[in-house]
């Protein structure tokens, strides 16, 4: 890789171990991938994937105190994800205990070191730091060092921003450089796609369902996908946005997609068309029969397959400001055709720390809160991640969380029914 | 006995059993459990993974195409690699995906007293040749062996 000569002294050593070694991670993790050059970081805020105060994660909080003793401070504020803990979600005694004895017991420490290592505000906890009301809304074209898998796809498909689908720790080195690596998802060449897929459903398909069922299929491949535009009303606005962010999401979780594109929706096809496909790329058609096997092909790992569901996580990644009110109008309008007053499931809606301000001014927040319904800042896959909540039978909409823990996947309408006593 | 060359992403050498998943490893969903709940043996948490769900990944060499998910993957690694639990080599049929490369990376420049080594683009002759148990042997340059 050729290096500036600003680059090749840090490097060298002559700003001090601690940093030649941060120079060190990234030319080597640039070189494995054929990166020519370092490029700097053109956005304002970054976004690290760790937010979480885990025990177990000792050896990170040890390389962050390094960093920090050295004066490797990054040079731009950034968001982090989502917070582990919210009292105001359901936990009994015992996860409690093991939440705050156990599990968690570095998060003010760690907080603090967030703090110092360039935190924009203490609301910046969220995997969708991109809304509006949060700020971290990169430009088309900029270069970024995010992790967080969700926030990346995001990024790079829906905002036309470029940035690698980078490692937590990787992140923060990044911007602590000042470069990036120049390679994968930066490059023209990298966002060429190399899947063309074909939607030939017979109604507009669920956001999570179909990226689950393409990120399967390209794992971490770019694909172009054909036939998803009529359903999104052959625009970007805020509900296609909101789709595309869980979509986005489950392609990432279920494969590793770090950049999609879709016809007539997104910026670069928008722009660029079917020229943004590569030669020799392989199709994948997906119509009803295709998602049902993807939806069929999940496990279901509770100990009893029919447990009534006890606890329900909607909004995993955050939920944004139209998606609160769509689920406050669907779950009130439910609740009185099934001729309840409160919600048949604890159902908690997870929403950034800002958007949740903005939307407690909001007639629909009100609706939530008379219905039983708890609103959180919470990341629902830190709460699940321990082997008590894992026994908890929990049903999402999120394909992402059930990737990652014991919640069972439901489509938004079978979800909206659970929790409003029409089903089991 | 069979040989196989990649390239070196983490140099060292190491023998060990063979543990072998035909599709991407999603690492978080692989070790957090593991990691958070003193599992030394490392125990696959991953429900998608049905070659290695419940099986034990620390000392093993672990033959994989890539690594999939969460982009805590690189970090997870670390820590895995940080505690001891970590597998004793992992070994990739693809060229190595980046967070995967970020873990190995990491561990190698971080921690002092780590030793995975990483080798990947060993080819899918590799991943359909190699099965569970057999005698994996990788040598400082790149070299893997094979043997049942």
């Amino acid at each position: 890789m050729k290096l500036t000569q600003e680059q090749q002294t840090i490097l060298d050593g002559k700003k001090g171990e601690t940093q030649a070694k941060v120079m060190e991670t990234l030319v080597r993790y640039g070189e494995l991938f054929g990166a020519d050059e370092m490029v700097p970081i053109t956005s304002k805020y970054n976004h690290l994937v760790t937010s979480f105060g885990l025990k177990a994660l000792g050896a990170v909080y040890s390389l962050l105190d390094q960093l920090i003793d050295a004066g490797a401070v990054s040079k731009q504020e950034f968001s982090a994800d989502p917070r582990p803990l919210d009292k105001n979600v359901p936990a009994n005694l015992l996860e409690k205990f093991v939440f705050n004895n156990f599990m968690y017991t570095k998060q003010e420490e760690y907080e603090k070191q967030l703090e110092k290592l360039g935190l924009m505000n203490k609301n910046a906890f969220t995997c969708t730091a991109y809304m509006p009301e949060v700020g971290n809304v990169p430009n088309k074209g900029d270069i970024l060092s995010w992790s967080e898998s969700s926030a990346v796809v995001y990024a790079n498909s829906v905002l036309g921003a470029r940035c690698n689908r980078n490692s937590g720790i990787i992140d923060i080195m990044g911007s602590i450089a000042g470069f990036v690596p120049s390679f994968g998802l930066l490059k023209d060449e990298g966002r060429k796609a190399t899947w063309v897929v074909r939607i030939e459903t017979s109604k507009k398909p669920e956001a999570q369902l179909l990226g689950s069922a393409i990120g399967m299929k390209v794992v971490e491949d770019v694909p172009y996908i054909i036939g998803l535009d009529k359903y999104l009303d052959g625009k970007l606005d805020d509900d296609a946005k909101a789709y595309l962010k869980d979509f986005g999401a489950a392609t990432a979780s279920n494969g590793a997609v770090g950049l999609y594109h879709v016809e007539n929706i997104t910026p670069e096809a928008v722009e660029q068309g079917r020229s943004l496909i590569a030669e020799g790329a392989r199709e994948y058609v997906i119509d009803d029969a295709e998602l049902k096997r993807v939806y069929d092909s999940y496990p279901i790992i509770w100990k009893n397959k029919d447990a009534k569901p006890k606890l329900c996580f909607i909004g995993c990644p955050h939920l944004s400001m139209a998606q609160l009110k769509g689920w406050s109008r669907d779950i009130k309008k439910a609740l009185e055709a099934n001729g309840r007053r409160k919600v048949a499931v604890p159902t908690v809606l997870t929403t950034a720390p800002d958007v949740l301000e903005a939307f407690r001014k909001e007639k629909e927040y009100q609706d939530l809160v008379n219905v039983g319904v708890i609103l959180s800042y919470i990341c629902p896959l830190m709460y699940m991640n321990n082997p008590i909540c894992q026994k908890v039978p929990t049903i999402t909409s999120s394909n992402k969380l059930r990737t990652y823990t014991s919640a069972r996947y439901y489509r938004d309408a079978d979800l909206l029914e659970i929790i409003t006593g029409g089903r089991n | 006995m069979k040989q196989f060359k990649g390239r070196i992403v983490a140099k060292g050498s190491a023998t060990a059993k063979a543990l072998v998943s035909h599709n991407g490893l999603n690492t978080l969903a692989s070790f957090q459990k593991a990691l958070q709940f003193g599992d030394k043996t490392a125990t696959c948490g991953d429900q998608n993974n049905p070659d290695l769900y419940g099986k034990q990944m620390a000392g093993k060499a672990l033959c994989l195409p890539r690594t999939i998910g969460s982009t805590t993957g690189g970090l997870v690694l670390y820590c895995a690699c940080a505690m001891g639990r970590q597998p004793a080599c992992m070994l990739f049929s693809e060229p190595i995906d980046s967070l995967a490369a970020a873990g190995a990376i990491l561990q190698d420049v971080w921690l002092k007293d780590s030793s995975m080594p990483v080798i990947d683009s060993l080819g899918d002759e590799f991943l359909s040749y190699v099965k569970d148990d057999m005698t994996i042997t990788v040598k400082d340059d790149g070299i893997v062996e094979v043997s049942d």
